[in-house]
C-alpha cells in the first residue's frame, strides 16, 4: 500500500505530500527569517550610535519595511502553515490535507511573491520605504514606482493564505477519524481551524486596501486622496480590520504549540481545555471589534475614542484565562525542562510582559504618549518574536525527532536558548525605557539621550542574531549526525496521535484511520 | 547539567523582572537612569497620563509577580528530578470563573480614571489662542490665527553633525531655527493638518500627540504651567526626513509673549515692503544660497548634484537652464506625485526670488537672469 516519496527535484515540486508541503514551507519560512533577520541587523548597526554611519535615511526606511513585511508575511505565517501542514493531519488521525494539490500551489506562488518583494530592493528608486503599515498617502502619491511590485506581492501572499486555510478547515471538519470529536481535538488544530476562518476573513480586506492603492497611484482615483476628495484616515482603518485580527493570526497558532509543549513537560493535562477553546474564540471574536486602537491619535471623535478603549481593555480577560491555564498546568505537574519547555517557559513570562505593555498601550490616554514610539517597538517584538518565534523554535525542537527520527543535542538546543533568551531581552527590554523617555520608532537617527540604550540594544540584537544560526547549525547537526531515534514516543509525558505512529513518521500515516476513544 | 541550566534560568529572570523597580529607583542618577521611564511634563494632561501610566505599571508588576510567583515555585518544587509525582487535575469551575471574573473588576476600575483623562483631554473649548500646525516633508510650519503671523520650524542641526564630520551638539537633532513660542498659563488650541503625507505633532511634556492629516484639521490643546523650552518630534512616518523635523516650544511669561508677537507683526509687515525692493545680483545671490541650502540642499544637495535616480540634479538641470517660467511654476506649485513640494506656501517672495537666482547662477549654470522678488508676487498672482 505504502510507497515513497518521489526522487530528485520533481519530489519537491509536484509533492502532494502534507509532509513533504510541511517541510517546504518551514525551510521557506526560515529562509525569509534569516533575510528579514539581516535587515534588522542593518537598522540596529546604524542605530548603534547617533548620527548616520553606515546607511542612508532613505534606505533606512527600506529596510524597517522590508524587515517588518519579510518577517510577518514570509517568516512567521509560513512557518506556522508548515507546522499545520505537518501536524494537523497527524494529531487529527487524518491520512493528509483534504485538498493536497491546491496545498502544493499554495505553498509554490509564496517563493515567487517574496522574490518580487525583495526585487524592489535593486529597483531605481529603491524598495517600498512606508512602513510595513504602508500608511497612505506616503504609500501612494509619494511611493516609489517599485510599491506595484509589493501590491502584486502582496496579492499572491494573500491567495497564498486564503488557500492555505480553506484546506486547514476543511481538513478538521472533514477528516478527522472516528472518535476524534471538537472537543477532543488538540488546542493546535483548534487555533489553527479560529485562525484559518480569521485568515479568511481578513486577507480579503488587505487585498482590498492595496488594491485601492493600485488604483489611487495608476488609475487616477482617489479613494486615499485628500485633494481628490478622498480619506489618507480611510486607509487606516481598512488596514486595520486586516492588521489587528493579523496579529491573533500570528499569535494564535503559537498559544496551540504552548498547549502542547507544557503538559508535555509538566507530566500533566492541560488545564481547563475547553475555556482554553473558549478563550481562543473569544480573542478572534474581540480581535475584530478593535482595530482602531492602532489609531487612538488620528482624531476620532472621543466616543469612538472611548469604545475602542474599552473593547481593547476586555481583551486582557481571555487571554489572561490562557496565561492562567498554562501556569495551573504547571502547577504540580512533575516538571523537566528540555530545549522545548524553556522556550514554551520563556514564551509564557514574555508574552506576559508583552500581554501588560499591550494593556497599556490600550488605555487611550496614555497611549498618547506611547504612540509610535519604541514602547510600541518593545511591546510588538515581546508578543511577536517571544511570542510567536520562540513558540515556533520551541515548536521544531519539540517535533523533529517525530520528524526526521533524529534526536537534537540537548546541550547545543539549551545553548541556543538561552544565548537567544539572553539576547532577546537585551535587544527589546531597553526599548520600553527609550520610547517612555521619548524616542520614536522608524527614526533613522535619534538625539543624544538615547545613545547608551540604543547601544545595548544593538548589542543584543546581534547576539539574538547568532542565535539564529545556532539553530540552524543544530537542526542540519540533527538532521545529518543526531542520533537516531525509534520509539513512536519521544517524549515520556507526550500525549495524542502524533506519538502514535512510527518515529520517524513514515510517508504516509493513518492510511487507516485510528480508533480514537 | 539540567539542574544547572535551571538555576540560570531563575537567576537570570530575577534581575529582568527586578529591572523596571531598579531602574525607578535610581531615577536621579546619570544618563542611563534618566532615559528609563516617561515624565510627568508639564500640563495638567500630561500629568493625568503620567498617573495613569504609574497606575497601570503597578498593577502590571502586581500580578506578575503573583503570577510568575506560582510559575517559579512550581518550577522549583514541582520538578520530575527531585522524585516530585505529577497531580492529575485538570479543571476547576470555581478557579476559572475567578481568574475572569477578577482581572474584568480590575480593568473596570483602570476604566474610570482613564475615561475622565480621556474626556479632559478632549476638551478644546475656551481657547485663549489659536495656532495652525501644518506638517510639511520635512518641517512644521505655525500660523497665529487672526495675528497674521506665521513661519516655518525646521531642523538646526547642520549636515556636518549628522554625517559625522563635526562635534554633535548638546540638541542634536532637537534644535530648530525658529520655535514656536507660547505664553505661560494660557489654553492654547492647537489645529494640526498637513500639507503632503501623514505626520504626528508630538510634545511630550505637554502630553500632546495628534496625526497631521492632508485635507483634515485635528484639534487638541495645552496649558502650560512652566515657562522653558521643550522638545518633541514628529511621530508618524513621513518619509526620509522623519527624524529630521524636531517639534520646539518656547513657553514664556504672558509680557514676554506680548513683546515677541508685536515684534514678529512688524517683520510681517517689513517682508511685505522687502517684495517691493528691487535687489542686485549679489544680494540675490548671497540670500539665495542660504535659503537654498536650508530648504532645497535636503534632496537636490548641496553641490546642486541631486541623488541620482531620486532627485534630479539642479547643476545643468533642465528646468534650471529652461525657460524662466517653467522654473517659477516648480518652485511655487511643486510637482504633484513626487517629493517636489510646493513651495509658494511655505517661502516668502523674497526666498523664493532668491532661490531661482541662486539655481539658474550658481554651480556653472551661469543663465545670468535675475528674479525680482515682485516677479514672483505678480506670478503667483498671475495664476
Amino acid at each position: 500500500m505504502a510507497h515513497g516519496p518521489a526522487k530528485g527535484i520533481g519530489r519537491w515540486l509536484f509533492t502532494t505530500n502534507h509532509k513533504d508541503i510541511g517541510t517546504l514551507y518551514l525551510w521557506f519560512s526560515f529562509t525569509m527569517f534569516l533575510l528579514g533577520g539581516f535587515f534588522a541587523m542593518v537598522i540596529r548597526a546604524e542605530l548603534f550610535q547617533p548620527g548616520m554611519q553606515i546607511i542612508r535615511p532613505e534606505f533606512f526606511n527600506q529596510m524597517t519595511t522590508m524587515h517588518g513585511l519579510v518577517m510577518v508575511f514570509g517568516a512567521i505565517m509560513p512557518a506556522f502553515v508548515g507546522l499545520a501542514n505537518w501536524m494537523i493531519p497527524l494529531q487529527i488521525g487524518a491520512p493528509d490535507m483534504a485538498l493536497p494539490r491546491m496545498n502544493n500551489l499554495s505553498f509554490w506562488i509564496l517563493p515567487f511573491a517574496f522574490a518580487i518583494l525583495s526585487s524592489t530592493l535593486f529597483m531605481e528608486g529603491g524598495a517600498p520605504n512606508f512602513g510595513w503599515t504602508f500608511y497612505a498617502p506616503l504609500s501612494t502619491t509619494y511611493a516609489p514606482p517599485s510599491v506595484n511590485y509589493f501590491i502584486f506581492a502582496i496579492h499572491i501572499m494573500g491567495a497564498s493564505s486564503i488557500m492555505g486555510s480553506i484546506n486547514i478547515i476543511a481538513t478538521v471538519l472533514n477528516l478527522r477519524a472516528p472518535g476524534m470529536t471538537m472537543m477532543k481535538m488538540p488546542l493546535f488544530v483548534w487555533t489553527w481551524l479560529i485562525t484559518a476562518f480569521l485568515l479568511i476573513a481578513v486577507m480579503p480586506v488587505l487585498a482590498g486596501a492595496v488594491t485601492m492603492m493600485l488604483m489611487d497611484i495608476n488609475f487616477g482615483t482617489s479613494f486615499f486622496n485628500a485633494a481628490g476628495g478622498g480619506d489618507p484616515v480611510l486607509f487606516q482603518h481598512v488596514f486595520w480590520f486586516f492588521g489587528h485580527p493579523e496579529v491573533y493570526i500570528i499569535i494564535l497558532p503559537a498559544f496551540g504549540v504552548i498547549s502542547a509543549i507544557i503538559p508535555t513537560f509538566s507530566r500533566k493535562p492541560l488545564f481547563g481545555y475547553s475555556s482554553m477553546v473558549y478563550a481562543t474564540a473569544a480573542i478572534a471574536f474581540l480581535s475584530f471589534i478593535v482595530w482602531a486602537h492602532h489609531m487612538f491619535t488620528v482624531g476620532m471623535p472621543l466616543t469612538g475614542e472611548l469604545y475602542f478603549m474599552y473593547a481593547t481593555m476586555l481583551i486582557a480577560v481571555p487571554t489572561g484565562v490562557k496565561v492562567f491555564n498554562w501556569v495551573a498546568t504547571m502547577f504540580k505537574g512533575a516538571m523537566s525542562f528540555e530545549t522545548p519547555m524553556l522556550f514554551a517557559i520563556a514564551f509564557v513570562i514574555l508574552f506576559t510582559i508583552g500581554g501588560f505593555t499591550g494593556l497599556m498601550l490600550a488605555i487611550a490616554p496614555s497611549d498618547i504618549q506611547y504612540h509610535d514610539t519604541y514602547f510600541v517597538v518593545a511591546h510588538f517584538h515581546y508578543v511577536m518574536v517571544a511570542g510567536a518565534v520562540f513558540s515556533g523554535t520551541g515548536a521544531v525542537y519539540y517535533w523533529l525527532p517525530k520528524w526526521c527520527g533524529k534526536m537534537y543535542n540537548e546541550t547545543m538546543g539549551k545553548l541556543q536558548f538561552w544565548i537567544a533568551f539572553i539576547g532577546f531581552n537585551i535587544t527589546f527590554f531597553p526599548q520600553h525605557f527609550l520610547g517612555l523617555a521619548g524616542m520614536p520608532r522608524r527614526y533613522a537617527d535619534y538625539a543624544l539621550q538615547f545613545a547608551d540604550w540604543n547601544m545595548v540594544s544593538s548589542i543584543g540584537a546581534f547576539m539574538y542574531g547568532a542565535a539564529q544560526l545556532l539553530f540552524l547549525y543544530n537542526v542540519i547537526a540533527t538532521i545529518v549526525a543526531g542520533k537516531p531515534v525509534t520509539e513512536p514516543k519521544t517524549w515520556e509525558g507526550a500525549e495524542g496521535l502524533e506519538w502514535t505512529v512510527p518515529t520517524p513518521a513514515p510517508y504516509h500515516t493513518f492510511s487507516t484511520p485510528p480508533e480514537v476513544k | 547539567m539540567l539542574a544547572k541550566a535551571e538555576q540560570l534560568f531563575v537567576r537570570m529572570l530575577a534581575p529582568l523582572l527586578l529591572l523596571p523597580l531598579a531602574a525607578n529607583s535610581m531615577a536621579e542618577g546619570g544618563m542611563w537612569s534618566e532615559v528609563i521611564n516617561m515624565t510627568p511634563g508639564v500640563t495638567e494632561v500630561s500629568r493625568q497620563i503620567y498617573d495613569l501610566h504609574m497606575i497601570i505599571f503597578w498593577i502590571s508588576v502586581v500580578i506578575g509577580v503573583l503570577v510568575f510567583g506560582v510559575m517559579f515555585y512550581s518550577m522549583i518544587a514541582h520538578r520530575k528530578s527531585k522524585g516530585y509525582k505529577a497531580a492529575n487535575f485538570h479543571e476547576s469551575t470555581t478557579v476559572e470563573i475567578a481568574w475572569t471574573v477578577i482581572p474584568a473588576l480590575i480593568l473596570i476600575v483602570m476604566a474610570i480614571p482613564a475615561t475622565t483623562a480621556l474626556i479632559n483631554l478632549y476638551d478644546t473649548d475656551d481657547a485663549e489662542l489659536d495656532i495652525k500646525v501644518t506638517g510639511y516633508q520635512w518641517k512644521w510650519q505655525y500660523e497665529y490665527l487672526g495675528e497674521d503671523v506665521a513661519f516655518m520650524s525646521e531642523l538646526a542641526t547642520p549636515e556636518s553633525e549628522i554625517y559625522n564630520q563635526g562635534e554633535k551638539g548638546e540638541f542634536y537633532l532637537q534644535e530648530v531655527n525658529e520655535p514656536l513660542v507660547i505664553p505661560v498659563d494660557t489654553k492654547v488650541r492647537f489645529l494640526i493638518t498637513a500639507k503632503d503625507v501623514i505626520h504626528s505633532w508630538w510634545m511630550t511634556d505637554f502630553g500632546v500627540k495628534k496625526d497631521a492629516i492632508p485635507g483634515f484639521i485635528n484639534e487638541t490643546w495645552a496649558k502650560v504651567d512652566k515657562t522653558g523650552i521643550y522638545r518633541g518630534a514628529c511621530t508618524e512616518l513621513c518619509g526620509q526626513g522623519h527624524a529630521f523635523m524636531p517639534v520646539v516650544v518656547r513657553v514664556v511669561e504672558k509680557a514676554e509673549y506680548q513683546e515677541w508677537i508685536g515684534n514678529k507683526k512688524a517683520e510681517a509687515a517689513a517682508m511685505r515692503e522687502l517684495t517691493e525692493k528691487v535687489f542686485t545680483k549679489d544680494e540675490l545671490m548671497a540670500k539665495g544660497e542660504e535659503a537654498y541650502n536650508r530648504s532645497c540642499a535636503a534632496c537636490h544637495q548641496t553641490n546642486g548634484e541631486g541623488i541620482p535616480g531620486v532627485f534630479p540634479a539642479m547643476k545643468g538641470g533642465v528646468i534650471t537652464t529652461g525657460e524662466l517660467a517653467g522654473h517659477l511654476d516648480i518652485v511655487v506649485n511643486g510637482k504633484p506625485g513626487t517629493a517636489m513640494q510646493a513651495f509658494g506656501a511655505q517661502l516668502s517672495e523674497v526666498d523664493i526670488a532668491a532661490i531661482i537666482t541662486y539655481e539658474r547662477n550658481a554651480w556653472g549654470n551661469d543663465m545670468g537672469d535675475v528674479v525680482q522678488p515682485i516677479d514672483v508676487l505678480k506670478f503667483k498672482q498671475g495664476q
